[in-house]
């Protein structure tokens, strides 16, 4: 009873830290069909941003827990918005209308080099931001102690998800984005403009990917190569729920979350390999992700 | 006389859309049936569910008396049943040549070699001889992206009867071809028809085309085939001139009651 | 049998690299090596590119053909070299076979996805597993070839040289010949139209089947060699980023001509040993402008520098019949 709760809880966790880091993914996928490999990258930036920015905080040995949160709310936005902006910008926008896959291949260029960016601007010693971790403490639930923060990131993941549902679903323009997701000519010929739409697109989620990475440097130690791990988690949440879709990125991360969860307590040796498995599995039955669309091609 | 393809009671909607409602046609050895109706009207649907391509909502598809329903496109187009379509099919980064040396080599056999080259002299004489006949020789070492529209057609419709099929489903071979080229395309077609003997469906909007060549006209109407028969008594129908080719006294629908040879049972 | 240009070449270089093995130092053969066997793995990622799909997890089969030859002697007892080489091959084959049911239905970001996510399963497999030496890997040495002992050192080096380059020759001559045959040929089908492909009668599936399956077999021989030369193995071959320098490598050369991906393993690794030495913070940096400037510039790859000079395909003349050769069938 104990570990299915530990089960539970850690899954639970786990699955609103997945959630976190492939929603920015899956939106940008949803609108502008692009797979960007380099999610992970941002993923890494916001975590550098962040850790820095804790460590110059407390750095007099001073600092109150509640400003280190604004701080590292604050810095995911700064680079989401800085980094968006360079990559959309300065590169993406010349590359629209290419192949899906070809997106893939200029995305993954566009994660080696922002892997060394990282490596001159942070160098390659860890750095460590886990004043906002310890100062929230531990609470003991049924008589396991979970630490706050990371029940506190299942309160984010449900805001961020809600948020980006409510956006999507209630909101002009969410109207207008759905159209472009449904179909870009058309939108298009309705007079949207597509261009602005991708911008304010990318923009978003870059800055999901910034702000997944900044919550998420409290906890980790940040090194290179973290954004390279994990944007392979990414991909496998957002596989599963079905590329594009918020609602299957969210089920996505619960299922792998529960099921690494699981392997952890009781078949440790599995833990990578339950993710891929479970993903290899859902596509097996379902090659669309389990909330995607099919779309026959016309002849 | 057992049909060469028959369709029995054949429906497909796709969520709110009907594009086929309760199809029978029957189409006998040697026919030349021409095909008309609006755009959606439901006629590439009906080639599409005809060799595999999309599955029917309900209904029956016979070849020969035989069931052919479920079948891949693979499998219908060996048994004999071939087609163009709307918008060309080729490998377009090829040449002309091997968009047809492959065809050949497909049409030998459903199991290709590993190591033995494709393009034999045997093939390409053949495909010298297809190119020929089908009047684009020119553009025998072109690639496809740089052959113009008409060509283009030709040499789809060409691919389609390299297996020696016994009908052939042409979905609108003229359409993206400018006006006066239509007639030596289609003279072209028609005649490597009657050279290999073919029994065909073809697609058609202009009428002036449809009628020189066919022995018998569907027209489509909204997923139904509103009338089927002689191409004189098609083309004079009431609901055919009102919905279909445009020519309507703008009388109301409900009078179009007395129309010739509904859907032949 | 007649041998055409590229067969002539591929023989001409084997002997010359052969030729310059004996007179090359140490670390240059060890390169070329290293570089040879890698171009194996890319040759099945452009055998797949060819038919249209980019696989982002030819380090599965790497590895495979890697760990297979590290094995075959603590596990199996096996220590003939072109033994070892050949478990490897049969593995990732049937390997292959079993993951090709599933992928084969799979197009585009899907299958690189899909192909990926498998060889993180083995990665993540591996760096559990501690008797094979978990994230570390472990080291593959006391092989033989023909009988004779390989201890390690010079004479390895020049042997395992040796068994590349002629595995390399073979491999490139047969897919020289792939590439020219009904299937080859049908795999650009497919990457072109597969609904026509369909139409004319074939199982564009099966054949992307038989495609992937041998693909996996060419690669896991660049991971066996890879093994010898190096003498060790450890999980990273299978590792997702593993998987990308197979592309960039493949993308490099180009789709071109059979001998592109062993031009392009071979600029790789002369730069990146340069470039580590230098620079080591933006060896990656340098990667990833380069492969934005293949895809931008140069999107057939190295090799296209070497057939630009070729019309492409002739333009259209005006007249029809001009070049008519055939008979008049109708
Ligand atoms: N794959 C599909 N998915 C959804 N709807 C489809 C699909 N294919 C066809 N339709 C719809 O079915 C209807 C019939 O389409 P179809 O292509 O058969 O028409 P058509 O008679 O060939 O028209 P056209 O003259 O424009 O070629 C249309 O409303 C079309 O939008
Ligand atoms: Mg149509």
């Amino acid at each position: 009873m104990l570990s299915f709760i530990a089960v539970l809880i850690d899954g639970t966790i786990y699955a609103s830290w997945l959630f976190l880091v492939a929603a920015g993914l899956t939106v940008i996928y949803g609108v502008m069909r692009i797979l960007n490999m380099a999610h992970g990258s941002f993923y890494a930036i916001g975590a550098y941003a962040a850790a820095s920015a804790i460590g110059w905080y407390f750095s007099d040995g001073t600092g109150s827990a509640g400003m280190s949160f604004l701080l590292l709310i604050g810095c995911a936005i700064a680079a989401g918005l800085v980094v968006g902006t360079l990559v959309e910008r300065g590169l993406l926008r010349f590359m629209y209308g290419r192949d899906e896959i070809l997106m893939v291949i200029i995305t993954y260029a566009l994660l080696l080099i922002l892997e060394d960016a990282m490596k001159l601007i942070w160098g390659v010693n860890p750095y460590f931001a886990y004043q906002p971790y310890t100062a929230l403490g531990r609470s003991t639930i049924a008589g396991l102690k979970v630490s706050n923060y990371d029940l506190a990131l299942i309160g984010v993941a449900v805001v961020v998800g809600l948020a980006l549902w409510g956006w999507l679903e209630r909101t002009n323009l969410g109207k207008i984005l759905r159209a472009v997701i449904h179909d870009r000519e058309v939108a298009s010929a309705m007079g949207v403009n597509v261009r602005r739409m991708f911008f304010l697109t990318f923009i978003i989620g870059t800055t999901l990917g910034t702000l997944a990475g900044a919550l998420t440097a409290p906890s980790i130690s940040v090194v290179p190569g973290i954004g390279v791990e994990v944007i392979v988690l990414a991909f496998a949440v957002v596989v599963v729920g079905g590329l594009g879709s918020i609602e299957g990125a969210a089920v996505g991360a619960l299922l792998l979350g529960l099921s690494r969860a699981m392997a952890v307590h009781f078949a440790p040796q599995f833990e990578l390999f339950v993710i891929y498995g479970v993903m290899s599995l859902v596509l097996a039955i379902r090659p669309q992700g389990l909330f995607g669309r099919t779309l026959a091609r016309k002849i | 006389m057992t049909p060469i393809l028959e369709t029995r009671g054949l429906n497909k909607t796709f969520g709110a859309v009907t594009a086929a409602k309760d199809l029978n046609v029957r189409i006998n050895k040697g026919e030349i049936v021409g095909v008309i109706g609006a755009n959606g009207a439901g006629k590439t649907t009906f080639i599409n569910m005809v060799t595999g391509y999309l599955p029917p909502t309900s209904g029956e598809i016979l070849m020969d008396g035989k069931a052919i329903l479920g079948l891949a496109p693979r499998a219908i187009t060996r048994a004999g049943l071939a087609r163009s379509f709307q918008v060309a099919q080729l490998f377009p980064e090829l040449t002309v040549l091997d968009n047809l040396v492959i065809a050949l080599a497909a049409a030998e056999s459903p199991h290709p070699s590993f190591l033995k080259p494709l393009r034999t002299k045997a093939r390409v004489a053949k495909a010298e001889e297809i190119l020929a006949e089908f009047k684009v020789a020119a553009y025998r070492d072109a690639r496809v992206t740089a052959v113009p529209q008409g060509s283009r057609k030709l040499i789809d419709i060409a691919m389609a009867m390299i297996g020696n099929p016994k009908m052939l489903l042409l979905d609108e071979p003229t359409s993206g071809v400018s006006v006066d080229e239509k007639g030596d395309l289609m003279d072209t077609v028609m005649a490597a028809v009657r050279h290999h003997g073919l029994t065909v469906l073809f697609v058609e909007h202009d009428m002036d085309v449809v009628r020189r060549y066919v022995s018998r006209i569907l027209a489509f109407y909204s997923g139904e085939i509103i009338a089927d028969g002689p191409p004189d008594a098609v083309l004079a129908d009431e609901r055919v001139r009102e919905l279909v080719t445009g020519h309507s006294d703008h009388k109301p629908a409900a009078n179009a009651g007395a129309r010739e040879g509904s859907s032949v049972a | 049998m007649r041998l055409d240009k590229t067969e002539l070449a591929l023989v001409g270089l084997a002997v010359l690299l052969l030729l310059g093995g004996m007179v090359a130092p140490g670390w240059l053969i060890f390169l070329v090596t290293i570089a040879l066997a890698k171009a194996l793995v890319v040759q099945g990622v452009v055998m797949q590119m060819k038919a249209g799909l980019v696989s982002f997890g030819q380090g599965l089969f790497y590895c495979v053909g890697g760990y297979a030859v590290g094995m075959g002697g603590p596990f199996l007892g096996i220590s003939a070299g072109l033994v070892l080489l050949a478990i490897g091959v049969v593995a990732a084959v049937g390997l292959a076979m079993v993951l090709g049911l599933l992928l084969t239905r799979y197009r585009e970001i899907f299958f690189a996805m899909l192909s990926l996510a498998f060889s993180m399963i083995l990665y993540g497999v591996l760096v559990k597993s501690q008797e094979l030496g978990s994230t570390d890997g472990f080291n593959v040495n006391n092989w033989t070839l023909l009988g004779q002992t390989i201890a390690g050192g010079e004479t390895a080096t020049h042997v395992v040289f040796l068994l590349t380059v002629v595995a390399a020759a073979v491999v490139a001559f047969l897919l020289h010949r792939y590439y020219r045959s009904s299937v080859g040929m049908t795999c650009e089908a497919i990457r072109e139209n597969e609904v026509r492909v369909e139409y004319l009668g074939l199982s564009p599936r099966w054949i992307q089947y038989a495609n992937y399956v041998a693909a996996a077999g060419v690669s896991a021989l660049g991971g066996g060699l890879t093994a010898l030369a190096a003498g060790h193995v450890d999980p990273d071959m299978a590792y997702w980023t593993t998987s990308g320098e197979f592309i960039f490598i493949a993308l490099l050369g180009g789709t071109g001509s059979v001998l592109a991906p062993f031009l392009a393993a071979i600029v790789f690794s002369l730069v990146r040993t340069y470039a580590i030495e230098f620079v080591p913070h933006a060896w990656q940096m340098i990667l990833g402008f380069t492969l934005l400037g293949i895809v931008v510039f140069l999107p057939k790859g190295l090799w296209s520098l070497f057939t630009r000079h070729r019309p492409e395909a002739p333009v259209v003349p005006a007249a029809p019949q001009k070049t008519s050769t055939g008979g008049a069938g109708a």
